[in-house]
């Protein structure tokens, strides 16, 4: 059997190995060279430190009490591999585009930079990964022991080897974990050395399968017969704790922050999770193929009380098969050291920039962005941070006694990081998240975890027996196994219950009564919809003068070479005028994001701020794009609006131009009509007195009739003239109503007798006198003119043998009405309508009238808040003057 | 052999004037005051010159004019043509319809005279 020294030589020789391949890896890359250090096999691989000592060693241990109940553990990330692998895309393309250092970090960025989120889930990554380690230390230890147990030296102890293993470990995480500052930088070599690890581990395990199915049993007729004969060959599922350990499996998947390194923080190239969504699985398969014959051929062979846990190691040992020991050791080694090592990276970055860097920066005040060197501090940070994060794992594992079984400690910590899920997947897909909602969601679960499951696991020393038995203060509703008397539940899945439920619970409806600031809505925005941001909206604004300042602290974070480089480009960028970029939005977005990959999210926007100044962006600034969908709703709306305005205005001047057009129309035929009706008369006028002037030897009796032609035609230019402007006047409205009292009887005795003076026509009037006698209280002289234009219309056009026009008044409901109705064959039907319209002369003008009276009366009843209109079916032709009597009334 | 004009004129005062100046001319006038029935005087009174008024009861003098030069043989009958409306667009649509000398009102006696003379001296010539 080999010495202890021997094992120790080899573990250090492995350990120098992996440094070379890290190395090596690393001197590939920053050469340009080595494209396969990108390629989706290594990327599998790396996530391959999802098994770890636990699954290496505890899958048998498990499968030897439980049966099959240990396939859960590989149930999980395969379901999630092949059926949300889309979700995981696009957890990688957020992380990508976001810069995320970590998953606190994302959390942190998601909810408003929020840093107090971002301590929550460190602490909750710390206290959930603290069992896990203690779990390696556990497991190394355990194997040596092994080892250990046949080494003549004595020189053993189990107490000290578990110290010297954790520091050992830490000093190993601190080499390779800190080397490069920038988390967000892949770590080619590290993620090399674990790929290396992965196929270690899967080659050592089936090594020992190998051995066991054809070395021990037989070959796989008898391994099957055996596994027969076995208690673990029976099928016995409990659906509660399967469905639990899957569920939990799945989702510590995705939230461990080691899985969250390697998967988010580490990928190449989004395109790998295809190859790993197939190959990932294809991994577990193997690494579970050779669980059960080992457990059940280690049950037969080992004595009994011997710890099946480390039948992988001790099967291979009780044979006399040292060197595959030997390899199956270095398996779970390996298995171990690269679980702690990224574990340990992806804690101390979390650590550092969510705990230490706050803290530091505001001991600093406003000079620590740009004075000591802040890469060193964050450095220091991290490795102080891996080596507490490595002395909790020791103490837990002391506390907890060391005795418990690898897997309950390794389901422990798988609780308590999935209170992460709700958070992370509500962020991921449900805008209306909020920071509130992730806080008290997150902190529900976080306390129902530590008080159902993780203390009562730690043994009396934390929580006494009497509160596991009777509950705190004798309250048994509140005992942590049996909470609100619930019992008789499997511990573990009671406590996934309880805290996952409640914790949903509480972060939907935290998240649905608060409301989201401005830079939450932004960044929800951003996450949710990823996949149609390409870029970010603008932020932060700044001056020239600050550039240089930005530059000093981008040194002092990133180192010279990588800030020169960054400035330069952005500064070429801009158009290259100087050696320093503007700090316009854009660059300062795209400097917060390359500062947030080395020290978070929410310091580098502290950062900025610092310099920039203000604290951060405007509220109304971010308000303007905060929520996008809103804005390009609003935007829609008001395009709509702005169309309908359109299309309204354009119909509005459609029909204004159609109505100037009517009207010029109109103008122009009232134009042509008026010359027409000037030029008529003129040119009588003029050939008549031509022929008086030209013509000799004209007989008297010519000369007095042509002479009467030209006065005839003069008077009616005269008369034309005079209604013109009568007819304007009264249209512009300027015309002054002359108020005064008389009775209707006397202002028609007086129009009758002026129409008919000087008229050779004959024309008889009968009238009603009796119903004439209403006062009228009008402009009399206007009153007066319609009856004129009225009765001599009738005289005019009347064309009986023997013309008579009736008279008749009336008092109808506070009007007066009179109509005039001549006994003559009346207007045509088809003219009726015209008639009030100027110029519309009804049957030629062999009355010499220019066809305006009819038009001036309608002007003159409407100045007098009456009408005139044409009655139809009288005989002759009919005309009836309204005129309201509230005239009279109100006057007096 | 006496010369005949046809005066299609609904203002009496403006036939009377025209009948005295061309009578004293030598011309026999014909008048007629309506529209509506004017082709079918003018194809009935055969005249050598027609007046013809625009605006007129019953259809336009324009109209007339059109209906007119679209029968047999009434292409080249002189037309004159007055009008009270003068419009410079109604001597362009005149001249389209095929007036022989268009005229706008008032006029003096001379220049009726004048056009009359010239018209009815193409007329003969050709």
């Amino acid at each position: 059997m080999a010495t202890l020294n021997v094992l120790i030589l080899v573990c250090l020789g492995y350990v120098v190995l992996l440094f070379g391949v890290a190395f090596a890896a690393d001197r590939m890359a920053a050469a340009g060279r080595g494209a396969w250090l990108r390629s989706p096999l290594i990327y599998t691989l790396s996530l391959s430190i999802y098994c770890t000592a636990w699954t290496f060693y505890g899958a048998v241990g498990n499968a030897a009490r439980s049966g099959l109940e240990f396939v859960t553990i590989y149930l999980g990330p395969t379901l999630v591999m092949l059926s949300w692998w889309w979700g995981l895309r696009k957890l990688v393309r957020v992380g990508r585009t976001q810069r995320v250092t970590s998953i606190a970090d994302l959390i942190s960025s998601r909810y408003g930079k929020s840093n107090t989120l971002a301590i929550c889930v460190t602490i909750l990554a710390v206290l959930g990964g603290t069992p896990y380690i203690a779990l390696q230390l556990q497991s190394i230890t355990l194997s040596f022991s092994i080892f250990a147990e046949a080494d003549p030296s004595g020189l053993y102890r189990e107490g000290s080897s578990v110290f010297w293993v954790a520091a050992g470990l830490a000093v190993f995480a601190i080499l390779f974990g800190t080397r490069n500052l920038d988390a967000n930088e892949r770590h080619h070599g590290v993620v090399t050395a674990i790929a290396l690890e992965s196929v270690v581990k899967l080659f050592a395990l089936l090594a020992v399968g190998v051995f066991v199915v054809w070395g021990v049993a037989g070959g796989i007729g008898p391994m099957m017969d055996r596994i027969d004969a076995s208690e673990i060959g029976q099928w016995n599922v409990d659906a509660g704790r399967w469905t639990t350990f899957i569920f939990l499996s799945a989702a510590a998947f995705i939230c461990l922050p080691r899985m969250f390194q390697v998967m988010v923080v580490e990928n190449a190239d989004e395109g790998h999770l295809r190859t790993a969504a197939w190959a990932f699985p294809l991994y577990l398969l193997l690494m579970s193929l050779f669980v059960v014959p080992i457990a059940v051929v280690g049950l037969d062979l080992m004595p009994e009380g011997s710890n099946p846990d480390l039948f992988v190691l001790t099967v291979p040992l009780s044979q006399g098969n040292d060197w595959l020991a030997m390899l199956s050791f270095i398996g779970g080694f390996s298995s171990a050291t690269s679980m702690v090592i990224v574990t340990a990276m992806a804690l101390s970055t979390m650590v550092s920039n969510h705990l230490v860097m706050p803290i530091w920066l505001s001991t600093q005040g406003g000079a620590g962005s740009v004075s000591g060197d802040v890469r060193n501090v964050v450095l220091m940070a991290r490795r102080v941070s891996i080596a507490v994060i490595m002395a909790l794992g020791y103490y837990y594992y002391r506390l907890s006694g060391g005795g418990a079984a690898l897997a309950s400690i390794g389901l422990v910590a798988f609780a308590g990081i999935s209170q992460i899920l709700p958070a992370l997947v509500g962020g991921l897909f449900w805008r209306g998240a909020t920071r509130t909602g992730a806080l008290v969601g997150l902190t529900v679960g976080f306390v129902l975890w530590i008080y159902t499951l993780l203390l009562p696991g730690m043994g009396g020393a934390i929580m006494p027996d009497s509160v596991l038995q009777n509950g705190p203060f004798g309250w048994g509703w509140l005992r942590p196994q049996a909470l609100f008397g619930i019992e008789g539940m499997d511990p573990m899945v009671h406590s996934v219950m309880w805290s996952l439920a409640l914790n949903t619970a509480a972060f939907c409806a935290a998240s649905l009564l608060s409301f989201p600031s401005p830079l939450e809505r932004l960044q929800g925005a951003q996450f949710v919809n990823v996949f149609d941001h390409s870029v970010s909206p603008a932020g932060w604004t700044g001056s020239v003068a600050q550039s240089e300042d930005l530059m000093i602290m981008t040194q002092r974070i990133l180192g010279s070479g990588p800030a020169q480089e960054f400035f330069q480009h952005e500064a070429e960028a801009q158009g290259g005028r100087t050696s320093l970029p503007e700090p316009t939005p854009g660059f300062l977005e795209r400097l917060e994001r390359e500062l947030s990959g080395s020290v978070g999210a929410a310091t580098a926007h502290a950062m900025i701020g610092q310099i920039v100044g203000g604290s951060s962006v405007s509220v109304e600034d971010l308000l303007a794009v905060a929520d996008e969908s809103a804005e390009l709703l609003e935007y829609s709306s008001q395009l709509e609006a702005k169309s309908a305005e359109l299309s309204r205005t354009a119909r509005q001047l459609r029909e204004a131009n159609t109505k100037l057009t009517q009207i010029s129309e109109q103008k122009d035929g009232f134009l042509s009509q008026v010359s027409h009706e000037l030029r008529t008369p003129m040119t009588s006028i003029r050939a008549f007195s031509e022929i008086m002037r030209d013509t000799d030897g004209l007989s008297a009796e010519e000369q007095t009739r042509y002479a009467a032609i030209i006065h005839d035609e003069a008077l009616r230019l005269t008369r034309l003239l005079d209604d013109l402007l009568d007819l304007s006047v009264l249209e512009s409205g300027r015309v002054s109503l002359n108020l005064g009292g008389d009775t209707l009887g006397s202002i028609l005795d007086r129009a009758v007798s002026s129409a008919l003076a000087g008229s050779h026509l004959k024309l008889k009037i009968r009238r009603a006198r009796p119903s004439e006698r209403i006062p009228l209280n009008t402009d009399l002289d206007r009153l007066g003119q319609v009856f004129i234009n009225l009765i001599s219309n009738a005289q005019k056009y009347c064309d009986a043998d023997e013309p008579v026009l009736s008279i008749s008044a009336h008092d109808v409901g506070g009007q007066v009405v009179i109509d005039f109705t001549d006994n003559g064959s009346g207007i045509p039907p088809e003219a009726q309508s015209m008639v009030f319209e100027k110029f519309a002369r009804v049957g030629g003008d062999k009355a010499g009238g220019a066809g305006l009276g009819l038009a001036i009366c309608r002007e003159i009843m409407q100045r007098l808040g009456g009408e005139i209109s044409y009655l139809p079916g009288q005989g002759g032709a009919a005309f009836r003057v309204r005129l309201p009597l509230a005239h009279r009334q109100a006057a007096q | 052999m006496s010369r005949k004009v046809l005066l299609i004129e609904d203002e009496p005062n403006i036939a009377e004037a025209i009948r005295f100046l061309l009578t004293r001319e030598g011309w026999h006038v014909e008048t007629h005051a309506e529209g509506s029935d004017a082709i079918e005087v003018i194809q009935g009174a055969n005249p050598d010159l027609v007046i013809l008024d625009v605006m007129l009861p019953g259809k336009s003098g324009m109209e007339i004019l059109r209906n007119l030069r679209e029968l047999e043989g009434m292409q080249h009958l002189p037309v004159l043509m007055l009008t009270a409306r003068g419009q410079s667009r109604d001597r362009e649509m005149a001249e389209n319809a095929g007036v022989s000398r268009f005229m706008t009102k008032p006029f003096s006696n001379a220049e009726v005279l004048t056009a009359v003379r010239d018209l009815h001296a193409q007329a003969t010539r050709s």
